[in-house]
């Protein structure tokens, strides 16, 4: 890893109040080329909340986002748009636009933001999708998918703007257990290809043998930090307690 | 059966009838509609105070009788020294009315939107304009179809109501005939016929355009 | 204050007519409801030739407009020789039209309901007519409560047609009143309130209708209730 390189994404105090609650406070992640970052914790703890501060679906009431060094100004409409080309977002509830096919899910972003033509668009989600396994779904609609084809597509719509960095929010607590490997399995060929990622999940099994770090919230803060192996193994971090409850409700 | 009083008295008259209908109708459901996206989106977006106000509108609009309605416009706004010709009268009234009415439809649609739709377009980069262009568009314009499309359906029949302010319509025609022959049964016989046909293709078309436009699993398609 | 004086003046004369509008409303929609759900019953649960011969009436009766009927009625009655009485046939008109409307409401609600149902009848060994009348009906007419409320307040809009025959309804007194007076903008003015405060009134009644005969848990009550945003 090369430390000259700024972060991919530096995310600096953020803080945010909802309905007079604070919920996130000063919050700061610095992401590297190629980490994965995996916030756990309980619900509610400001993970999801975090997640779209980062591309300001949710505008942060204070703090700093920073992508590849450059700082962002969330009142600049032109930037801002610009900023989310370049920040992939993954939904819990897959947010798929119901009127488009699969390959339009993919391809709309390219041809309307990106200015692609049609056939050049439709060429670079057929093969996104083809990465995701799902080549031969394109001319399905999102209500003829199952959920783990539908968070499939989503991603493959987010890897066509070729991001710098994903943010995942929760991508396999909306699904049925056994559609959760399909969907796991995609992101785990993504990490392995060098992908920078941050992903909120409840998954310590995957978040344990992949994650560069883990980043534990609680009531809107980060508390503890730290590589799987630190955190795990110390006895006296919050973090290895609410996995070992974690594990007593698998 | 007395062929020449169909095709020498009863058909011409009514078919200068249609040509009036025809020239109500097709404005006040362009129109009309065209005030209910207006009117739609303002009761969705618009500041508290003037979403209120459409929404009184609308709610006037549809709890008073066409019939008064018409017969406002007609007879007593000449007294506030606003005139108009009975087929003004009666178009304005048409245009006012679909409008409250289709602007329940647009309303309806706009609101069935999902927020994750939005956020997802935003996610990607969209502008709001993009966003509304081709996400919010399509997915309302699916969702509101077969609601506006049934109130054109009911704007052919309603527009008989011109009659009401002496507008000389499909229905006006047909009463003159009728009150000349005395052939009531035999002319509203054929006038019936006239609007069947004019609903019948309007339903028609409705259905196939939505199948045109259906997506699986989509606005219960 | 001459028009405020005309309208209260006319006011007893048009309430009056009130009674009269909401005779044949009711009339109307009862007499829809007597026909309409043996017609949707006929509908989905028929042979190919009884849905036919019902699409067909449906598709009269919605597709043509109410002023048309009632002249042709009104033509009608004269060719059969029949007593000519204005009230009897708008709420022969009002009525068939309704039977029209609320046999696609009734419809509707029959088909939303599980098929599950109706097995479920016969297989506690309940003839057909039986699981119809006991088990899908009562369902089904829970389910069309708001659908009705909307079918209510278009009726009594439509009612406001029949004046062109003369029975003395709201419209008509109103509209006399308004050719005798020359005050239309107050009368009619007043008159529509009347409509639009029936409307409300009688939705607002249904509504509690709908709240009351709920059943805990069951889907789809409240459906449809958009009409008045209730």
């Amino acid at each position: 890893m090369n430390g000259i390189e700024p972060p991919v994404l530096q995310v600096e105090g953020v803080c945010k109040r909802l309905g007079g609650k604070a919920v996130l406070e000063d919050c700061s992640i610095s992401v590297r080329r190629g980490e994965l970052k995996v916030l756990i914790g309980p619900s509610g703890a400001g993970k999801s909340t975090l997640l779209h501060c980062i591309n300001c679906l949710v505008v942060p009431d204070k703090g700093d986002i920073l992508l590849e060094g450059e700082r962002l100004d969330t009142r600049d409409k032109a930037a801002l748009c610009a900023f989310r080309t370049r920040v992939g977002m993954i939904f819990q509830d897959f947010n798929l636009f119901d009127h488009l096919s699969a390959l339009d899910n993919v391809a709309i972003a390219l041809r309307k933001v990106r200015g692609m033509s049609r056939d050049d668009a439709a060429a670079r989600a057929r093969e996104e999708l083809e990465k995701v396994g799902l080549g031969g779904r394109g001319g399905h609609y999102p209500a003829e998918l199952s959920g783990g084809q539908k968070q499939r597509v989503a991603i493959a719509r987010a890897l066509a703007m070729d991001p710098r960095v994903i943010l995942l929010d929760e991508p396999t607590s909306a699904l049925d257990p056994e559609l959760v490997g399909e969907v796991l399995s995609v992101i785990r060929a993504l990490a392995k290809d060098g992908m920078t990622m941050v992903m909120a999940t409840h998954q310590m099994d995957f978040a344990r043998a992949l994650a560069t770090e883990l980043l534990f919230m609680e009531h809107g803060r980060i508390i503890e930090q730290g590589t799987p192996e630190e955190l795990l193994a110390d006895e006296t971090t919050r973090t290895r307690d609410f996995c070992q409850r974690l594990g007593e409700l698998g | 059966m007395d062929v020449p009083f169909f095709t020498q008295t009863l058909l011409p008259a009514l078919n200068k009838g249609l040509a009036v209908s025809l020239a109500l109708i097709v404005p006040a459901a362009l129109f009309g509609f065209l005030g209910g996206v207006l009117l739609g989106c303002l009761r969705v977006f618009a500041h508290p105070w003037l979403r209120r106000l459409g929404d009184w509108y609308t709610s006037l609009l549809r709890g008073v009788p066409l019939a008064i309605q018409l017969m406002l416009i007609y007879y007593a706004l000449p007294y506030l020294g606003i005139f108009f010709s009975p087929y003004g009268a009666a178009l304005t009234g048409f245009i006012l009315c679909t409008t409250a009415y289709q602007s329940e439809y647009i309303r309806g649609a706009l609101l069935s939107i999902r927020l994750g739709q939005i956020r997802a377009a935003q996610a990607l980069g969209f502008t709001t304009w993009q966003t509304v262009l081709w996400i919010v568009v399509p997915q309302a314009a699916r969702r509101a179809l077969p609601g506006c499309g049934n109130e054109i359906v009911y704007l052919i029949k309603y527009s008989s109501l011109a009659y009401l302010v002496t507008c000389m319509e499909l229905m006006g025609q047909g009463k003159v005939v009728a009150s000349d022959t005395f052939r009531y049964t035999e002319v509203f016989m054929a006038v019936g016929a006239y609007y069947l046909v004019m609903v019948t293709v309007a339903s028609r078309l409705l259905h196939w355009l939505e199948r045109r436009y259906a997506v699986p699993g989509f606005a219960g398609a | 204050m001459h028009s405020l004086s005309v309208v209260w003046h006319a006011l007893p004369d048009i309430l009056a007519g009130g009674a009269v509008t909401m005779v044949i409303v009711a009339t109307a929609l009862l007499m829809g409801l007597a026909l309409g759900v043996p017609l949707a019953v006929g509908q989905v649960y028929g042979g190919p030739g009884i849905r036919r011969l019902i699409g067909v009436y449906v598709w009269f009766f919605r597709g043509v407009p109410i002023l048309v009927l009632l002249f042709l009625f009104y033509g009608l009655f004269i060719t059969l020789t029949l007593p000519v009485q204005p009230i009897l046939i708008c709420c022969l008109v009002l009525g068939c039209t309704s039977t029209a409307y609320q046999s696609q409401i009734f419809r509707g609600a029959i088909q939303s309901l599980p098929k599950g149902q109706l097995q479920a009848a016969r297989a506690l060994g309940m003839s057909d007519a039986t699981a119809i009348g006991g088990i899908v009906l009562p369902q089904a007419l829970r389910l069309s409560i708001p659908g009705w409320a909307n079918e209510f307040s278009i009726l009594l809009k439509d009612s406001a047609i029949c004046f062109v025959l003369g029975p003395q309804d709201m419209m008509a007194r109103t509209s006399f009143a308004a050719a005798r007076t020359h005050e239309h903008l107050a009368l009619y003015g007043a008159t529509g309130v009347l409509y639009l405060l029936i409307t409300l009134a009688i939705l607002r009644l249904l509504k509690v209708l709908e709240v009351r005969m709920q059943v805990p848990g069951y889907a789809g009550t409240g459906q449809g209730a958009t009409e008045w945003g209730g």
